[in-house]
């Protein structure tokens, strides 16, 4: 018997675990459920709308690391996730130490995933900027607008929570959008568009970013290696770049040329006639 | 006519950039959730930009002040140097640091300064800034302090207290090349001052009596700065200093700062500049001496000058004059032996440890471990794999040195 399971949104990991629980309990062979979601629907796979799995009874148990490591894994673009994870799933029903198998193809495949998973995290995490809102509530209001590769709003929202706790914030995404008001997180899982803010603070940013920069050394791939360009669009800093480097080798020359010129000023003369007496 | 904010900014973060250090890590782990205000930190820093020079950009990093009544030869902010000079107030600087925090572009401050009137005073006005942001804000994001020269014990330990991490910076890597270039500092006060700040961290370390809990000071420890290349100082010299230093007063990090052009350098200067390779170099040798088990003698040893080479790494540097050591076998040799082996860093032995008690490694294995097998494989022997004698192999350098396009970073 053929399973179909849509689940809603992009899949959240807690629906996935329900469904996934109620097909072990009935012994869903892996090759026999067809895994989509609301976001990367496609029309033949689910054609005949299909009745929900079965909800089972019964318990289950699997080792706590394979539940940090399906959250993550499910947090990928990748359509293949839902049945990566039943997979796994399935198999550690029958071996116990599948998880410390580093070099199964499964378990590679899922630590390549969250990886990748874990990196958006973090840029996530580094690269989210928030701009102030007009308002008159006794909070401040920030808006954001962040493009991840993966689902990982719901992922990473708490950190903004633990962070900018006295201000309300919105991240709004592509892939949904997170919201803190001081009392909870609220989600939306539609597709949000492209704020269009301006922040006058963004402006002292440019400033600071442009004048910590040392042109004489200038390491262009290393830049681009840890913030690479997809990140630039939504980086207020970001289009200072290209001038920062054309310029580096002429500003660097110019201090060298500055060397000449050589009173002291004032104050300096006063410094040293004080030390001196 | 005065200087905008935005001006005043431009100069003192123009200024605050000879400074190497950014981080934002090893603090304690702390949040706003209980408080409802501003701020965490969660262990490992976050580099919210990165600047063209390759840079993390993790604190707002600014000077308080360019003015300075001393004159390091060394230094843009030297009182006999004629750059532009700025001022921030300490309320000012509360105001960009939150300001800047709240849109998420930095994890916190790294504040320095220049010295006006006197060393007290522009400390305490430091001080200032850092209570106001913890205690009138709430603001539980990263605080790193450089403390001022010569500055009162009694108020670096009250910096103590709301920064996460103090520096007392070295300067240069010998009491002469200090006494030389920064004629107002004084060696033997700013090993005073750092060990000063140990005893009182490693006192709040110890657990009181009564609440058995520890006190809140310094979380992320102290550390320094030295500057490469504007004295005669050899790597060796060096790196014997900064093995003194973390082994007396158990310093966080030593940071190397490569002398930098800097605009209206002083004439007391050498003319020519150190490579930025050689900066890297020292960090990657002070690495095998914190983590890879090396003396600092064996590192400089083959090296008459005392000086690192620039082309190979001091790791492979060292393995090429010690070749009878070679080579290892991963089934069978030590930690520490491992650990010498070039191309295999501490994760990697780790994971060798680990796998070879199941099974005996081949090269297919390392491979497997992510190691670059050929970079490794003329310095061990594996199940099925024995190299060639190092000793008979006279190109084996030249197997290693890099393509000449990088040698373009110098
Ligand atoms: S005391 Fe500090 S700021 Fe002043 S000249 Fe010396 S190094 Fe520069």
């Amino acid at each position: 018997m053929i399973h179909r399971v849509r689940l809603s949104g992009a899949g959240h990991f807690d629906d996935w675990r329900q469904a996934a629980r109620s097909l072990i309990l009935q012994g869903a062979e892996p090759r026999d459920i067809e895994w989509g979601c609301d976001y990367e629907y496609t029309d033949d796979l689910f054609a005949a709308p299909s009745a929900p799995p079965r909800a089972v009874t019964g318990t289950l148990s699997v080792p706590r690391a394979f539940l940090t490591l399906a959250e993550r894994l499910l947090c990928h673009n990748n359509p293949a996730r839902f049945s990566l994870a039943y997979r796994l799933l399935w198999r550690l029903q029958r071996e116990r130490n599948l998880l410390a198998q580093v070099t199964d193809a499964d378990m590679c495949q899922s630590h390549q995933l969250v990886k990748s998973v874990d990196r958006d995290c973090h840029k996530m995490k580094a690269f989210v900027r928030f701009k102030e809102m007009d308002g008159e509530g006794a909070r401040r209001r920030f808006v954001a607008w962040f493009e991840p590769d993966h689902y990982i709003i719901r992922r990473t929202a708490p950190f903004f929570q633990r962070r900018f706790t006295d201000m309300d914030w919105i991240i709004a995404t592509p892939k949904g959008s997170a919201a803190w008001d001081g009392q909870s997180l609220h989600f939306n899982d539609q597709p949000q568009t492209r704020p269009d803010i301006v922040d006058e603070t963004d402006d002292l940013w440019r400033t600071y970013f442009a004048n910590i920069f040392n042109p004489a050394r200038l390491k262009v791939k290393m830049m681009q290696s840890e913030m690479p360009k997809k990140y630039w669009k939504n980086l207020p800093e970001a289009d200072l770049i290209p001038q920062l480097i054309r310029d580096a080798d002429k500003r660097v020359q110019e201090m060298n040329n500055q060397t000449l010129n050589q009173t002291p000023p004032r104050f300096h003369q006063r410094l040293n006639k004080a030390r001196s007496t | 006519m005065a200087k905008s904010l935005k001006d005043r900014l431009a100069i003192l973060s123009d200024a605050a950039k000879y400074d190497a250090s950014c981080a934002s890590s090893g603090t304690t782990k702390r949040n706003s959730l209980k408080s409802g205000g501003l701020g965490s930190t969660e262990g490992s820093g976050i580099c919210h930009a990165y600047a063209p020079d390759g840079r993390c950009i993790s604190l707002l990093k600014i000077l308080m002040t360019n003015f300075c009544i001393y004159d390091c030869a060394y230094c843009i902010n030297r009182s006999s140097s004629n750059v532009a000079r700025a001022r921030f107030t300490p309320d000012e600087v509360v105001w960009l640091t939150l300001e800047f925090y709240r849109r998420n572009y930095i994890e916190g401050l790294f504040l320095s300064s220049g010295i006006i009137q006197n060393s007290d005073y522009t400390m305490e006005q430091m001080v200032r800034i850092a209570k106001d942001l913890r205690l009138k804000h709430g603001f539980r994001g990263y605080i790193h302090l450089k403390t001022i020269p010569e500055a009162s014990a009694h108020l670096i330990e009250e910096a103590g207290l709301f920064a996460d991490r103090l520096s007392i910076n070295i300067e240069l890597p010998t009491d002469a090349g200090v006494e030389k270039f920064a004629p107002q500092k004084h060696p033997a006060n700013i090993r005073r001052s750092m060990g000063e700040l140990k005893t009182k961290i490693d006192e709040a370390h110890e657990p009181t009596l009564k609440s058995r809990r520890r006190k809140r000071f310094v979380p992320a420890g102290q550390s320094t700065q030295m500057i490469i290349g504007a004295d005669k100082a050899s790597d060796a010299t060096i790196l014997n200093t900064s093995a003194g230093l973390y082994s007396g007063y158990r310093l966080r990090r030593v940071y190397y700062s490569a002398f930098s052009p800097i605009p209206d350098a002083s004439q007391a200067l050498p003319l020519i500049r150190p490579p930025l390779m050689r900066e890297h170099r020292l960090y990657q040798a002070d690495w095998l001496y914190r983590f890879y088990g090396f003396n600092i003698d064996e590192i400089t040893a083959s090296q008459p000058d005392g000086m690192l080479e620039l082309d190979i790494d001091p790791k492979l540097s060292w393995a090429l004059a010690n070749r009878a050591r070679f080579p290892v076998d991963i089934n069978s040799a030590d930690k520490e032996l491992l650990l010498r082996v070039p191309g295999l860093g501490v994760k990697t032995v780790l994971s060798i440890l680990k796998a070879r008690k199941h099974k005996r490694l081949g090269l297919e294995d390392l491979a497997r471990l992510k190691v670059s097998v050929k970079k490794v494989k003329a310095f061990i022997s594996a199940s099925g794999w024995a190299p060639v004698s190092l000793i008979d192999r006279a190109d084996l350098r030249e197997m290693f040195n890099p393509p000449p396009e990088q040698l373009a970073l110098l």
